[in-house]
């Protein structure tokens, strides 16, 4: 068993989920060292101490790294992977955009969203939206993976005692500089960790009849909301609701798709939720292929009957 | 200033990828290849910066079988001044195609390299910061809305949960995300015009790039299917359903 330098993905304040999917992940391929990469980052590193499996600690506190720009992170990792035999990530957008870099920097083929560690060197990974999935084997000396969160269970965010030192790298490339985010605010579940997701697609109609129907519904269920791409290009609802291919990956207890027909590109999103609930007025709906309950309605007529009889 | 564009032949986005019998690959024979849709994005942008007067050429790039010539064509055809064909009958993989568009790089120059953010066929959505990171360049990946101010780039990036925005010194790597813009059909004339632009062919060996694969394929397989479940015949079916669940 190798030693595993694991990015740990936070906001400053708290850990992202993902990140105890990725632990698990990182945990099969041997000894996990959780870098925590931040300006001001002192509690974050404390939590990350306390994660079931984590055996140590690596806190670079500095404010080149507070948005975690890649042209500063990057280095700092690769500097740090000349003791580590692999580099592991959640696939989260920070995850996507460091990894790469950090993979070119030290000469490694990156393994992309795994699904399964399978050997030392071995893993399954989704392709072609995930309409196929491989099993690739790495011949280089360290690895470089990020890992698809929905894939592996969640390490215990407590129950861990692990050491924190302080680790320093070059700082600012001076290449980047952080200006601003949006960030969309919500009492809801975040969407990728939502036990229960309502989503709507392009039959909707606009972004009031969008939010007048799915809301209601969601409120109900306690759900997050989401949409197909079909309905975020028609500027139903926000980039970010996204589920698919290109979009976010979730895998909830309940998916409940309303108004979606299940192109592929939505289906690589979502098909390992475990319950997936359809209800679409087109019979012939692929998304029927892979719903395990299915109701042909008119969703103008059905959702807000099923709120009212929730 | 001058645009370097990645673009990669790929299984068009509306087939139906099916995975060969041996376990191989996924069929490529007789199916229709297109641009990779990111790609397009990417070509798009940069002939919209082109049209603003910001950048002086397009050259589009792409590495592949001969027929990525193709690719490179409706490059042209939308509207890219020139096109380079790093000519290779085997998959290069991202790392082997960055340390490419690097040495290209290398040669031409570019003030902006633009990639998209990822290829609908292997999915691994690296390219763009491996050729940041090969050039020692800031990336500005999974791009929303790309400005020019002076010698920044300000690039408003999708990331989970929002936008953010960062300031990049040029040159640098800008890879699209699919609200970047809405890429043009090339016109007829357009596609005309486009045979004759020039279109030079290369190897990785003539760049001087070694580009053998560092990962192996064991097995491609389909995935596990899911069975279709159950319809219901009412509101009231479907209630009790979700009550069976234990979410209502």
């Amino acid at each position: 068993m190798g030693k595993v330098l694991l990015w740990v993905e936070h906001d400053g304040a708290a850990i992202k989920d993902a990140t105890l999917s990725a632990v698990t992940a990182a945990a099969q391929l041997g000894d996990v060292v959780a870098l925590v990469a931040g300006e001001g980052v002192d509690g974050v590193a404390a939590a990350a101490a306390q994660i079931a499996g984590v055996s140590a600690v690596l806190k670079a506190d500095d404010a080149a790294y507070a948005h975690a720009l890649a042209e500063n992170v990057a280095p700092l990792v690769a500097g740090l992977m000349a003791d580590y035999d692999a580099f592991v990530a959640p696939a989260t957008t920070t995850g996507k955009n460091v990894a790469p870099r950090v993979a070119a920097l030290l000469d490694v083929a990156q393994v992309s969203d795994i699904l399964s560690v399978e050997g030392p060197k071995t893993f399954t990974r989704p392709i072609y939206a995930g309409n196929a999935i491989a099993r690739v084997e790495s011949g280089d000396a360290k690895l470089v993976v990020t890992v698809r969160a929905t894939a592996f269970a969640k390490a215990d965010a407590t129950g861990g005692s692990a050491s924190v030192d302080a680790v320093s790298g070059a700082g600012d490339a001076g290449l980047s500089s952080f200006v601003g985010s949006e960030i969309a605010k919500s009492e809801r579940p975040e969407l990728t960790s939502a036990k229960v997701i309502v989503s709507g697609g392009r039959a909707l109609k606009d972004a009031e009849t969008f939010a007048a129907t799915i809301t209601p519904l969601a409120d109900k269920l306690g759900a997050a909301i989401g949409a197909s791409r079909a309905a975020v290009d028609a500027g139903y609802v926000p980039n970010d609701y996204q589920v698919g291919q290109t979009g976010k990956i979730v895998a909830p207890q309940v998916y409940v798709a309303v108004g979606i027909s299940g192109a592929i590109q939505h289906l690589a999103g979502m098909k390992d939720s475990k319950t997936i609930i359809a209800i679409n007025k087109d019979e012939d709906a692929p998304i029927f292929q892979v719903a395990d309950v299915g109701l042909v309605a008119d969703l103008f007529t059905a959702v807000p009957e099923l709120v009212g009889k929730l | 200033m001058k645009a370097l564009v990645c673009v990669k032949r790929v299984i068009d986005y509306n087939v139906k990828p099916r995975v060969k019998a041996d376990g191989t690959g996924v069929e490529l024979a007789n199916v229709k290849m297109s641009m990779n849709p990111f790609d397009e994005i990417a070509v798009e942008e940069a002939i919209r910066l082109k049209e603003k007067g910001v950048v002086s050429e397009v050259v589009a790039v792409s590495v592949g079988p001969a027929k990525a010539a193709d690719t490179l064509r409706t490059a042209l055809a939308m509207g890219a001044d020139r096109a380079i064909l790093v000519q290779s009958d085997e998959d290069v993989e991202p790392l082997g195609v960055a340390k490419i568009v690097a040495a290209i790089a290398g040669e031409e120059q570019p003030g902006l390299i633009i990639t998209g953010k990822q290829a609908i066929d292997d999915d691994s959505n690296q390219v763009g910061q491996m050729i940041a990171a090969l050039l020692g360049r800031p990336q500005g990946t999974f791009a929303n809305e790309v400005s020019v101010e002076g010698d920044q780039l300000i690039v408003k990036r999708e990331i989970d949960g929002g936008l953010e925005t960062v300031k990049l010194a040029l040159p640098a790597v800008v890879t699209t995300d699919l609200r970047l813009n809405e890429p043009r059909y090339a016109s007829l004339p357009n596609i005309m015009k486009a045979k004759s632009k020039p279109l030079a062919t290369k190897t990785a060996a003539d760049l001087g790039v070694d580009v053998s694969p560092r990962l192996k394929t064991l097995k491609v397989a389909e995935p596990p299917v899911r069975a279709a479940g159950v319809k219901v015949a009412d509101v009231d079916a479907l209630v009790a359903k979700l009550k069976e669940l234990g979410v209502a």
